[in-house]
């Protein structure tokens, strides 16, 4: 049980690069889909819907199945440049788990800017501030301060999710677990060492998000 | 198309039974997890600390480990300890569970601890002069449970437990890894099979997002049937 403890540690590193590189793409792709849910124009509006739809409602196992076993499929795609990217499994998950998370993310930041109230816009629009300013300087902060929990809960579902990196051959956390557990046969003490290791994770997560709204939440 | 043909040259027939497979792992996972809920849900809103801790550690747990280790666990572990309680009664032969049995108690126990919150959050949301109304009125414990709690919980649990219900049913994929034979398991088969595996998938996506499309319909006529009169 100690002896495995460094082995699993070491994988905690490659689970936490998946989450934090594919939270970071994700934030950009949620942020560019909510723009486009609130675009007036119904095609695009839709498009957007229909983005966050397909990817919530499906698992997130046959997202990463399609990308990394279905796209190499397609003879063009392995002619282009971007064949270089997804023969790797790592940054195969990596797309899958940015785009779920996106579709995720999209949602919770368009609720935030609903939740907006509309004189904030408007008494930027009679003080002459210009749409992009106001954008950037009224309605991102207020978006982020709004959307801190629903984030928090979706950072720690995406770091549940990186573990199915280990179906796609990827050594993170869990597949090191499995690895464990199937040649020792412990699989009691394997899971409570890397269950204690993701329980550690999400309680980081969770009093990280508690600290940020402590900061920056709203007194309303 | 013909890939999806029924019958011995395509694979639409396979496909059919795993869908059906998919929702019946699904319904049993739920209903375990409700299972555990009913048991859990008094735990945490107890008033004895210690009654108090142990519903939080199975909610804590449960919903902070990435739900593939606990399908490892019990993948793994769930026939040793099964053997381990049959040799306490003597009985020392291999046992092996049934993949299904294992499967939907796995999910089951993770849709429990969300269900779990569901309740508790549902309940505590009752006003309390609903409590002491009852009380009053000398109705029992357990009439005023299903009487009086009950249908009002339901009425601010469904909408939450339609997202349990979706939860649910997409874990179910990952019980793939164990060999079990549902939506994910068989397009992995189709696709090793025809190397045509983009389309197997993307058909797997479609069964699900039809599973969730259709259930959301289902889910949302019983949602207006318990909100009659609000």
């Amino acid at each position: 049980m100690i002896g495995s403890f460094p082995k699993l540690l070491s994988a905690t590193v490659i689970t936490l690069k998946l989450l934090s590189l594919s939270l970071f793409f994700g934030l950009f792709i949620g942020l560019f889909f909510a723009i486009l849910r609130m675009n007036k124009n119904l095609i695009i509006n839709k498009f957007a819907y229909g983005y966050s739809y397909v990817f919530r409602g499906t698992p997130l196992l046959v997202q990463i199945f399609i990308i990394y076993f279905g796209l190499g499929q397609i003879e063009y795609l392995r002619s282009t440049f971007l064949w270089v990217i997804l023969k790797e499994p790592y940054w195969c998950a990596i797309i899958a788990f940015a785009l779920n998370t996106g579709a995720y993310t999209s949602e919770i930041l368009r609720s935030a800017f609903q939740t907006i109230k509309p004189g904030l816009i408007e008494a930027g629009k009679s003080l002459g501030i210009p749409n992009k300013v106001i954008f950037y300087k009224i309605q991102i902060p207020i978006a982020i301060k709004q959307s801190l929990p629903a984030y928090g809960n979706e950072i720690i579902l995406m770091l549940k999710g990186t573990s199915l990196a280990s179906t796609v051959t990827l050594m993170d956390l869990t597949g090191v677990a499995k690895y464990i557990i199937s040649t020792t046969f412990k699989p009691i003490e394997v899971f409570i060492v890397a269950g204690g290791i993701y329980l550690f994770m999400t309680f980081c997560v969770h009093n990280l998000i508690k600290f940020l709204e402590k900061k920056y939440g709203f007194q309303t | 198309m013909e890939l999806l043909a029924f019958g011995k040259t395509g694979w639409g027939d396979e496909l059919f039974y795993a869908t059906l497979m998919t929702l019946a792992v699904s319904i049993t996972a739920m209903l375990i997890g409700f299972f555990f809920a009913l048991i859990f849900t008094p735990l945490k809103l107890s008033k004895h600390k210690s009654l108090n801790l142990i519903g939080n550690f199975y909610t804590t747990v449960i919903r902070g480990v990435p739900e593939l280790l606990v399908i490892y666990l019990f993948f793994f572990g769930g026939s040793g300890a099964i053997m381990f309680v049959a040799s306490i009664f003597g009985y020392y032969e291999y046992i092996e569970i049934n993949a299904f049995i294992t499967g939907s108690f796995a999910i089951g126990i993770i849709s429990g601890a969300y269900s779990t919150e569901v309740f508790r959050g549902a309940i505590q949301s009752i006003d309390k002069g609903q409590f002491e109304a009852s009380k009053v009125l000398g109705i029992k414990k357990h009439i005023q449970f299903y009487k009086i709690i009950l249908p009002q919980m339901l009425r601010l649990a469904i909408p939450n437990l339609s997202n349990v219900w979706q939860i649910t049913l997409k874990d179910t994929s990952l019980i793939s890894v164990t060999g079990l034979v549902e939506i994910m398991r068989q397009s992995y088969i189709a696709a090793g099979s025809t190397r045509d595996p983009l389309f197997f998938y993307s058909f797997a996506a479609v069964l699900y997002l039809l599973l969730t499309y259709l259930s959301m319909k289902l889910i949302n006529k019983l949602e207006i049937k318990y909100s009659r009169g609000f």
